[in-house]
């Protein structure tokens, strides 16, 4: 055989054309799987990050309504495994199921908006926290609650510290507002995206 | 099918990973592979319906399974789908015919679409299926041997084979990258 060809290179070589990446590709093909997941009704979780004041958001909603809002100090990660674990697997990144919660929350931060108008889906928390979160949307735009005055408004007015903990496991901050609930003595409390982003919040809200 | 040890990553109490991430990591692979088992036309239409299928499967997947093998599996029932389509449209023919007129190739030298899918393409099918599972999804010959039937040694066999009809047909058609 006349070839002055060089000998062949590794299997890699040969396959060079096919082993480059395509992101093209990807990007049309996982946009496609959204839609087909969506229509077969398999797309249990939804999720997309939205850029705020307070850092990025993770915002993942079921077929029921938007389930989990997620600051980045929770690990967005993380949190997108709870929702495999405690939801469902068939998790998929899909922003455009998403695209009315991120425009609210866009208008909020913008001062914009002073009540969320959102389905929510509740099924992360149950029992008395549940009826904890219920209460909160009650708490105004700008103005504040005690843990105590919640206590009280969700029928027990003894379970001050279960008021506290219900606040900071809220799987739906920012919509729902635990932010607004404070310390008997003037003071903000803990708060699950950290102290700072509370008092963005509360002087957000009194500056519009 | 075997497990390789860098599979088990996960951690202990989280059961299973969002699906989001199986796209990410092997969504790229299948495609490799539905690309050098069925070529340019059908690669999408069997990525999508395969990925559609481990996603309704997936959360019956048994923790610590081999993903790669699992996928590749999927997508090799679809590609055998896709064949039996084309036979039911077309004429029978013994080989695997490439749908007529559905040929989306971009048809420039030295692009996977062009050489090496012709070259691909002309090797009897177990050839081709023993190639891309191995060499492009990265299956061991055992798994290999899984998803096709028959044995990791005839699945060697069969892949070293392809690979070297798939020399040859590159070293004729295109030496030194020239086209012919």
């Amino acid at each position: 055989m006349m070839t002055t060809a060089q000998p062949p290179g590794s299997d890699e070589d040969l396959f060079a054309s096919l082993l480059a990446d395509d992101d093209e590709a990807q990007r049309r093909l996982h946009a496609r799987l959204v839609g087909d997941a969506a229509e077969a009704g398999i797309l249990d979780v939804a999720y997309r990050t939205v850029d705020s004041p307070v850092g990025p958001l993770l915002l993942a909603a079921t077929e029921k309504g938007l389930v989990r809002v997620a600051y980045a100090t929770e690990g967005h990660d993380a949190v997108l495994g709870q929702l495999a674990d405690r939801i469902s697997p068939r998790v998929l990144r899909a922003p455009a199921r998403l695209d009315e919660v991120a425009q609210e929350i866009e208008e909020y931060f913008a001062g914009q908006r002073f009540a969320f108008d959102l389905t929510l889906d509740f099924q992360l928390s149950q029992g008395f926290r549940r009826t904890v979160l219920s209460h909160l949307p009650r708490i105004g735009y700008g103005t504040t609650a005690t843990y105590a005055a919640v206590a009280a408004a969700a029928g027990n007015p003894k379970a001050v510290r279960a008021v506290g903990t219900a606040c900071a496991r809220n799987p739906l901050p920012v919509v729902v507002p635990c932010h607004r609930v404070v310390r008997t003595d003037g003071t903000l409390g803990q708060y699950v995206g950290g102290t700072e982003a509370k008092k963005a919040l509360l002087s957000l809200e009194s500056a519009a | 099918m075997t497990s390789r040890p860098g599979a088990t990553r996960r951690l202990p109490d989280v059961r299973q990973e969002p699906f989001e991430a199986i796209v990410t990591e092997f969504g790229p692979m299948v495609l490799r592979v539905c690309r050098a088992v069925l070529g340019p036309a059908d690669a999408d239409d069997a990525w999508s319906e395969t990925f559609l299928s481990a996603m309704k499967a997936y959360p019956d997947l048994r923790p610590g399974s081999n993903v790669e093998a699992w996928l590749v599996t999927i997508a090799h029932r679809k590609a055998i789908d896709q064949w039996r389509g084309r036979a039911r449209r077309a004429i029978p023919v013994a080989d695997v015919p490439e749908a007529a007129g559905s040929h989306s190739s971009t048809g420039v030298p030295g692009t996977w679409d062009s050489d090496l899918w012709d070259a691909l393409k002309a090797l009897p099918p177990k050839q081709r299926q023993s190639v891309a599972y191995h060499y492009l999804a990265g299956l061991s010959y055992a798994d290999v041997a899984s998803v096709l039937g028959g044995s990791g040694a005839a699945a060697r066999r069969a892949a070293a084979d392809g690979i070297a009809t798939l020399r040859k047909s590159q070293l004729v058609q295109t030496p030194q990258g020239e086209p012919r």
